[in-house]
């Protein structure tokens, strides 16, 4: 063997094109990727029984979803890619993993370049566990992979720019949108102008989105408060309070939701990687370096598993990533190219700060989460037990709140819970989200059935 | 099973699938997971096991767990994540309170 053995986790905008460089420099690089086919959350592609033109799963993002799906099929036997493969701990060197057939392996690797993506990330309200009840980027898979609506009248609610694209995908496509709820308000969006101008073409189609909805007489609101959903076995409809305190009911049978995104970032924190809080995009991410170096000598991080930053900008991070890991192996790279990707991502960068100063995290939704309201959705442990749980036995940091409460062991490992219970803690301390920690991450990292109990 | 959660809006023009839920025939497509064809067909994948009411997944990715669905066969699958195969088994958890 040449080069190093370098294992990709993640076959999104970022692994793949990380893939892409790698293989070029004849590295032959190992992509673990959990779905069966790549492209990420974000080009996901239908399984080989769906036709679909890509016009219609991927819209304006078209051809950028198909060059990443074309360069990473094109690669062929340059990369050892292993699809329907979860990587459920990493350590010292070696990768465990499960195929969905239940083959366990572990694969020695010398540098490791994890793009693990994001999920949606939430904030719990009344009746949020109710059937109909999706997060924004399912109601997106629900379209794209499987061709379904995830109702007949949807409501979609939250921040940030996924909401205008799901609701412009499902209006577009046949599924009747019933109405548009920002928690933003659109003076963040006016103060947050001169950074989102640099955003170009993005910044377009997000305006785009927002006045074909409002042409074809989709309600938009902005500054709204959920109060909750109403139905017992589904949803039957949304409360909410506008930005003038008026209370609302809507009739629905479906709502999706979130509030931006939040990285999964458990393979790093198994490597040891150091993480700090990122106040722009206001979560925890493993540190890199502006070319996606760890703290930890041979692991790179690239895409929004390293910091949200969206597909264009983890397209860049990826094959700068890739850059890096040649680099210090030794390898010749082409400065000027390495030059270019990094003003890229400046620009990208400023158009982030714009993103996230339009469309702000609404921490005021977590803190004033009512007693009764679920917080842990696996383990069914409501806001009141927690906050009860945490102040009787004096926890000061989230790892000691979720031994005294449950609420981050459920089989979900806090995915969907931690930030609100962050939230929740910080505020009963009067501190600041940031003070009270982020949740270890724990092998496996996602459940794993055991050997001999079927598949 | 009646009054579907889920609505198909493309890509109706598949093979046709049947799977068995909790003991009865339902139809699918190929190329469906299996929360899609539980819910283009009924509006729950399972009974949450604290009593607090029916749960139909989340994510639609693989990160909440939350749709996790038993094979008659044994073991357990996340619905989200396992396509239908003609003839495949599965039960809905039951609420044990």
């Amino acid at each position: 063997m040449t080069g190093p053995r370098v294992l990709i986790v993640g076959a999104g905008p970022a692994g793949s094109r990380a893939a892409a460089v790698l293989a070029a420099a004849g590295l032959r690089p190992v992509v673990v990727d959990e779905a069966p086919r790549s492209g990420g959350q974000v080009y996901r592609r239908p399984p080989r029984d769906c036709h679909r033109p890509a016009k219609d799963l991927y819209g304006f993002e078209a051809a950028k979803a198909l060059d990443l799906h074309r360069a990473f099929d094109g690669l062929g036997e340059a990369v050892d890619y292993r699809p329907e493969t979860l990587v459920w701990n990493v350590h010292d060197g070696e990768a465990c993993t499960r195929h969905s057939d239940g083959t366990l392996e572990r694969i020695p690797y010398d540098a490791a370049l994890l793009a693990t993506g994001a999920m949606d990330r939430i904030i719990p309200f009344p009746g949020w566990t109710t059937p109909g009840v999706y997060t924004l980027g399912a109601a997106q898979i629900a379209y794209k992979y499987q061709g379904c609506a995830i109702g007949s009248c949807v409501a979609l609610l939250g921040t940030g720019p996924l909401l205008y694209l799901v609701a412009y995908q499902y209006a577009t496509h046949g599924a009747e949108v019933a109405v548009v709820l920002d928690t933003a308000r659109l003076s963040d969006g006016v103060r947050a102008l001169p950074d989102l101008l640099w955003g170009g073409a993005t910044f377009a189609k997000g305006l785009y989105y927002r006045s074909w909805l409002a042409l074809h007489g989709i309600p938009l609101r902005n500054g709204v408060t959920p109060i909750g959903v109403d139905g017992e076995d589904r949803v039957r409809a949304l409360r909410y309070r506008d930005s003038r305190g008026r209370e609302h009911h809507l009739a629905c049978d479906a709502l999706a939701f979130g509030y931006s995104l939040r990285s999964e970032t458990q393979l790093a924190d198994l490597l040891g990687c150091a993480f700090e809080f990122d106040p722009l995009g206001y979560q925890w991410r493993p540190r890199a370096d502006g070319d996606g170096r760890a703290s930890i000598k041979s692991v790179y991080l690239a895409g929004d598993g390293a910091g949200i930053s969206g597909a264009d900008a983890a397209d860049r991070r990826g094959e700068l990533a890739a850059l890096a890991l040649l680099a210090d192996h030794g390898q010749a790279v082409d400065t000027r190219r390495v030059a270019r990707l990094r003003r890229e991502l400046a620009r990208l960068q400023r158009f982030r700060r714009g993103l996230e100063t339009a469309f702000p995290f609404p921490r005021r939704l977590a803190e004033g989460l009512g007693d009764d309201v679920l917080l842990c959705r696996c383990e069914s442990i409501k806001a009141g037990e927690f906050r009860a749980q945490a102040h009787g036995l004096g926890a000061a940091e989230v790892n000691r709140a979720k031994a005294f409460s449950r609420v981050g062991m459920g089989r979900c490992q806090g995915r969907v819970c931690h930030t609100a219970a962050a939230e929740v803690l910080a505020e009963q301390l009067g501190c600041e989200a940031a003070a009270v920690g982020r949740l270890r991450g724990q092998a496996p990292i996602k459940p794993l059935p055991i050997p001999g109990q079927g598949s | 099973m009646t009054d579907a959660l889920f609505r198909r809006l493309a890509d109706t023009d598949r093979k046709r699938v049947v799977i068995v839920v909790d003991g009865e025939p339902v139809e699918a497509l190929a190329g469906d997971t299996l929360l899609t064809a539980l819910l283009t067909t009924g509006h729950h994948l399972r009974d949450s096991e604290f009593g607090d009411g029916p749960r139909a997944g989340f994510c639609l990715m693989g990160a909440c767990q939350d749709c996790w669905i038993n094979l008659e066969a044994g073991g357990r699958v996340r619905a989200c994540s396992t396509f239908v195969s003609d003839g495949l088994r599965v039960r809905r958890p039951k609420s044990t309170s």
